[in-house]
């Protein structure tokens, strides 16, 4: 293949000539370091190169080589439980080839293990002469011990099984089959396959989400809850608990596989998960959580670029465990990181800038992202259904959420847990702000809600919504008049949406009992919340005070609001205590003022 | 560490073609490479130095650190020096001030033993990386019971103009300890811009506690040319890097100022015609200070650690300018400087409500501070809160007409400020007598509000209780 030449050296942007039958988005290596770049622009003989890793020290004269491929991302056995960098560099390999704690430039790793060999079970039901196509499992590896890997005939690769190996250990580039394609070909297939980051992978329908993707984090899951296949952004201020709540979902939710990109973000945070997530344990399966988790760690420190294809890399991951018919979150932080990445990129190439210096094409970009989300039924047989839930930060300067990547987030996103500055100073976590917020899923998931739960869910979820949003109104009138204006019932208002911000929608990600509710737990709570507020109701209609209600009823309303870091997922029937011991208090109130 | 730099021959040209702000374009040279230094030969004999910052075939434009002044396009020499921007480091660079280009400031000798080091360093690769979990007992109340700084951390402090940031960040060097540890210790210490009579009020404050012996100054001040202000932080924590990572030392690193940091690097983006971001700071802020802060941490195989401190003024006290913002963004958490605590007289004026510290719940509670710790801290948090919300009420209705709880929560807000934040400026608390304090001054309120407290915390805390079982 032909060499370029550099012609000029400007930071990450590279400018080679002799460069005319290269293609857009195509992967070369730059100078005699051989840095991973990617072309972004093409004029006359002219590549724009955007280069992923410093190019400090690269001169004018050097050779560019091109590869011919687009960025590819390896999919197979291998990924779950390991940490790469935005061009899915193993880091730990890197580590341990250079022996160092830094990451040197032009290190080249493969992504998956070429040595390893994995335990191939073939699909018993398929045998030489059936026909296949792109999607169709042709057997099994056992990942991890949750993760069943199933492997797939590649998308496009379409033919006749010429021979499918028998269950033996093969390493992910040994061909466990062969495929014989109309026009005489024959296709190895082997546990590796390998599929270009920036074009999503095909399916056959996408179909609406309708099974809510629950995380154990109340204010999550009853108050906006996003589905299977969903889409969500998390917007907040620095210090208003972005990444705690991604962390939280990424360890909580009820996702087969979670993908984690932090898209130029903290180091520490991502030693934190690693740390962390051997360790922990997933709730849903009792597994460590490493096990069904893979990692994506582009820190703001590392080079812009690779954070530019950090969250492509995700998604494609993610796209692949879909299409073997699994439910993969992806959990982005921040994506506004990712918004400035291209901003930095264009303002190289001295493109025309739109809104606050970003490229006009940014809305877009972020529209192709979100429409990966999805849940779908997958190609090939056994039919089965997969979806791909994108949960991402966003971090808007300085808090102002009609800044760009905010404003246009929100225009692709149908889940929004807006993050409020005033809820994270006063440590009440999650600090997501419950009368911005929104959820389209709520209807979706209902019903779901009412069949496995319990069918008093939506009601009461409105409910303990319209008491929240007569308190904000409450306390508008108490900041003009004083709290002496308002009357009985607007005060128990008062009282029962103190209730449900401290004891149900505040929840502490770092307490060992608080940290997961189950939906049992969750519907236990605000049933005792409810029950409360209508008994307490009708006392004040029997003409008691609310003073005397509450003075009557203080202790044990702490205990109610401490009950959530008590009274663990297990043991709801200490709730009928609970409310045994509520109801008996209010009852001798009843009882004061005779029948 | 061993960073991939680039050895080429020296070349020599004898024109300059454009002089542009710090920039100079230099034609003819078909090989400069990015990065690469530059000694530029005045006609009057004078040498300055620079970076190739664009390479082209034919053309190199340099920027030059000293400034352009008295550059002219004849009978200026530029020599392409085939390296990238060094300087050496060693042990014996404690006790002494620099300039960032590692030069001597104090009349001492140059540094002679050491290893040469690219200046703009490797990131830490992020699985290298050991997540930080021990506690650094600051002996101030605000930071050690509501804040906790860790070893391995980066925490800056957001200050005012006229607000004391110095005093604190003077306070925190002096008194810092981890707690029940013997370690080899240093300081570096990073003035980017500083003013005269604040390098004079370090300099004085490290030689009258002995401290000096610990620390390395590196030093821009003010009327310096903004290339020297953006390569101070860097120098500093090149070193900082060597003496953490290669000679096992725990290193704290204070960088201050880093608002005529980020407004150097608006200057030079300026004269280079980018394309601006917000407020005219460059679109690649962001990256760029992230490129300084992330030199923190701790990392797999070495006893050392580094953990930064940068000071940065808020402009007009704005938490939401781009500079604190930003800032925000990358560190782990902040410390904030508050005017009106300030002007109540309270030292240090800690806005612990805007103030956090993210990586607190992995070195406080049993077993590393007190059992006690993290929830006590909850309750101050969600208590004070409380308390300042009131006070607004107040201030609208009347004390008198709140009810008896909220004039409760009143009393606390002030025992709060006047007990728990404010201390001594040679006051040092051990997190004992800290969280001592914290619990008297949550005792004025009922105990069914303290709902974030375990019931067997109050019994053995709560002052009402304590020493009764």
């Amino acid at each position: 293949m032909e060499e370029g030449r550099i012609i000029r050296v400007s930071g990450p942007l590279v400018v080679a000539d002799n460069m005319r039958e290269a293609g857009m988005y195509e992967v070369v290596e730059v100078g005699d370091l051989r840095l991973v770049g990617e072309v972004t622009r093409i004029e006359g003989d002219r590549a724009y190169i955007q280069v992923y890793e410093n190019t400090d020290g690269i001169k004018p004269g050097e050779k560019v080589y091109r590869t011919g491929s687009p960025l590819m991302a390896e999919l197979g056995p291998g990924l779950i439980g390991k940490i790469f960098d935005g061009l899915q560099r193993p880091l730990e390999a890197i580590a341990s080839l250079t022996g160092s704690p830094f990451v040197a430039r032009g290190v080249k790793v493969p992504t998956l293990d070429r040595k390893k060999k994995w335990h191939f079970v073939p699909e018993k039901t398929l045998k030489p002469g059936d026909n296949v196509e792109g999607g169709y499992i042709i057997g099994r590896v056992q990942e991890t011990s949750l993760i069943e890997h199933r492997v797939l005939i590649p998308p496009h690769v379409k033919g006749r099984l010429k021979e499918l190996l028998p269950e033996g250990d093969y390493n992910v580039e040994d061909p466990i089959a062969y495929v014989e394609t109309e026009d005489g070909n024959e296709i190895p297939i082997t546990l590796m396959q390998k599929w270009p980051v920036r074009v999503p992978r095909p399916y056959k329908v996408k179909l609406e989400p309708n099974e809510p993707l629950l995380t154990g984090i109340r204010i999550l899951d009853t108050i906006f809850p996003i589905a299977k296949g969903g889409t969500a952004a998390i917007p907040g201020p620095f210090g208003s608990g972005k990444t705690v709540t991604l962390q939280s979902l990424a360890k909580w939710s009820a996702a087969k596989i979670v993908i984690y990109v932090g898209c130029g973000e903290r180091g520490n945070e991502m030693a934190d998960e690693l740390r962390s997530f051997p360790e922990l344990k997933d709730p849903w399966t009792g597994k460590p959580l490493l096990e069904r988790t893979i990692l994506i760690a582009n820190t703001s420190n590392m080079p812009v670029a690779a954070r530019e294809t950090s969250i492509y890399m995700g998604v494609t991951m993610a796209e692949y465990f879909r299409d073997q018919g699994y439910d993969v979150l992806v959990v982005a932080d921040s994506t506004s990181r990712w918004a400035e990445a291209l901003r930095e990129l264009g303002g190289r190439l001295e493109e025309m800038p739109a809104e606050e210096g970003y490229p006009s094409y940014l809305p877009s970009r972020l529209a192709e992202y979100y429409e990966r989300a999805g849940r779908v039924l997958t190609l090939g047989m056994p039919e089965r259904f997969g979806s791909v839930t994108l949960a991402s930060a966003v971090s808007p300067p300085g808090g102002d959420f009609t800044e760009p990547v905010t404003s246009n987030t929100l225009r692709f996103v149908r889940v929004f847990w807006p993050l409020d500055v005033a809820l994270a100073q006063a440590r009440h976590y999650p600090a997501i702000n419950w009368l911005q917020g929104f959820s389209q899923y709520v209807d979706l998931v209902a019903e779901w809600w009412s069949k496995n739960v319990d069918p008093q869910w939506r009601q009461m979820r409105d409910l303990m919504m319209s008491i929240l949003i007569r308190e904000d109104e409450l306390r508008q009138i108490v900041r003009l008049v004083g709290p002496e204006s308002l009357g009985e019932k607007d005060r128990l208002i008062l009282e029962t949406a103190r209730i449900i911000r401290e004891g149900f929608l505040k929840q502490n990600a770092y307490d060992d009992i608080d940290a997961f509710s189950t939906p049992q737990k969750q519907v236990r709570m605000m049933k005792l919340i409810v029950n409360f507020y209508n008994r307490a109701n009708e006392l004040i209609n029997k003409g008691i005070s609310i003073k005397k209600i509450m003075d009557a009823s203080g202790d044990i309303i702490a205990e109610i609001i401490r009950s959530k870091a008590v009274i663990r997922n297990e043991e709801l029937n200490k709730y009928d205590e609970l409310e045994k011991k509520l109801n008996g208090v209010l009852d001798t109130l009843s009882k004061s003022v005779g029948a | 560490m061993t960073k991939l730099t680039f050895q080429l021959n020296v070349r020599e040209y004898n024109s300059v073609s454009g002089v542009r702000g710090p920039l100079i374009i230099v034609p003819g040279v078909s090989d400069a490479a990015y990065d690469e230094l530059v000694e530029i030969e005045l006609p009057n004999g004078e040498k300055r130095r620079g970076l190739v910052v664009d390479s082209q075939l034919g053309m190199a434009i340099v920027q030059v650190f000293e400034g352009t002044t008295g550059i002219s396009s004849a009978k200026t020499v530029t020599r392409f020096l085939g390296r990238g921007l060094e300087v050496k480091v060693s042990e014996e660079m404690l006790g002494r001030i620099f300039n960032p280009l590692g030069e001597p400031l104090d009349n001492g000798p140059p540094v002679i033993k050491g290893e040469k080091r690219n200046i703009y360093g490797d990131p830490i690769n992020p699985a290298e990386r050991i997540y930080p979990e021990e506690f650094i007992q600051t002996g101030i109340s605000a930071i050690d019971g509501l804040n906790s700084l860790l070893r391995g951390q980066k925490l800056p402090i957001f200050s005012g103009s006229g607000l004391p940031a110095n005093t604190l960040a003077a306070q925190i060097a002096r008194q810092a300890t981890v707690r029940g540890e013997e370690t080899k210790f240093a300081v570096v210490f990073a003035a980017i811009g500083i003013k005269y009579d604040e390098f004079l009020f370090f300099r004085k404050f490290f030689e009258e506690t002995g401290a000096i012996n610990r620390v390395a100054m590196f030093v821009s001040l003010a009327n310096e040319p903004p290339v020297m202000k953006i390569l101070t932080p860097r120098t500093a924590l090149t070193l900082a890097e060597y003496l953490a990572f290669e000679q096992e030392m725990h290193v704290l690193a204070i960088l201050i100022d880093m608002t005529n940091y980020a407004e150097a690097l608006r200057e030079l983006s300026t004269a280079k015609e980018e394309v601006p971001g917000r407020q005219g700071y460059p679109g690649y802020m962001y990256t760029d200070l992230a490129s300084i802060y992330e030199r923190t941490g701790k990392v797999k195989g070495k006893k050392g650690s580094i953990t930064q401190m940068p000071i940065l003024t808020m402009p007009n006290d704005d938490m939401t300018h781009p500079i604190p913002d930003l800032t925000g963004y990358i560190t782990e958490g902040q410390i904030v400087l508050d005017r009106n605590l300030f002007n109540k007289g309270i030292y240090p004026p800690i806005n612990v409500l805007m103030s956090l510290s993210r990586l607190m719940k992995d070195g406080v509670g049993a077993g590393k501070t007190r059992d006690d710790h993290k929830e006590l801290a909850n309750q101050l948090f969600a208590s004070y809160a409380r308390a300042v919300d009131t006070r607004g009420l107040a201030a609208i209705v009347g004390e008198d007409s709140l009810p008896e709880v909220d004039r409760k929560y009143l009393l606390f807000g002030e025992l709060f400020e006047k007990k728990f934040i404010s201390q001594g400026v040679t006051e040092n608390r051990s997190i004992e007598q800290t969280l001592d304090i914290g619990w008297e001054v949550l005792s004025v309120l009922p105990e069914t509000e303290l709902t974030n407290l375990k019931d067997w915390q109050i019994k053995k805390y709560h002052p009402k209780y304590r020493g009764k079982t």
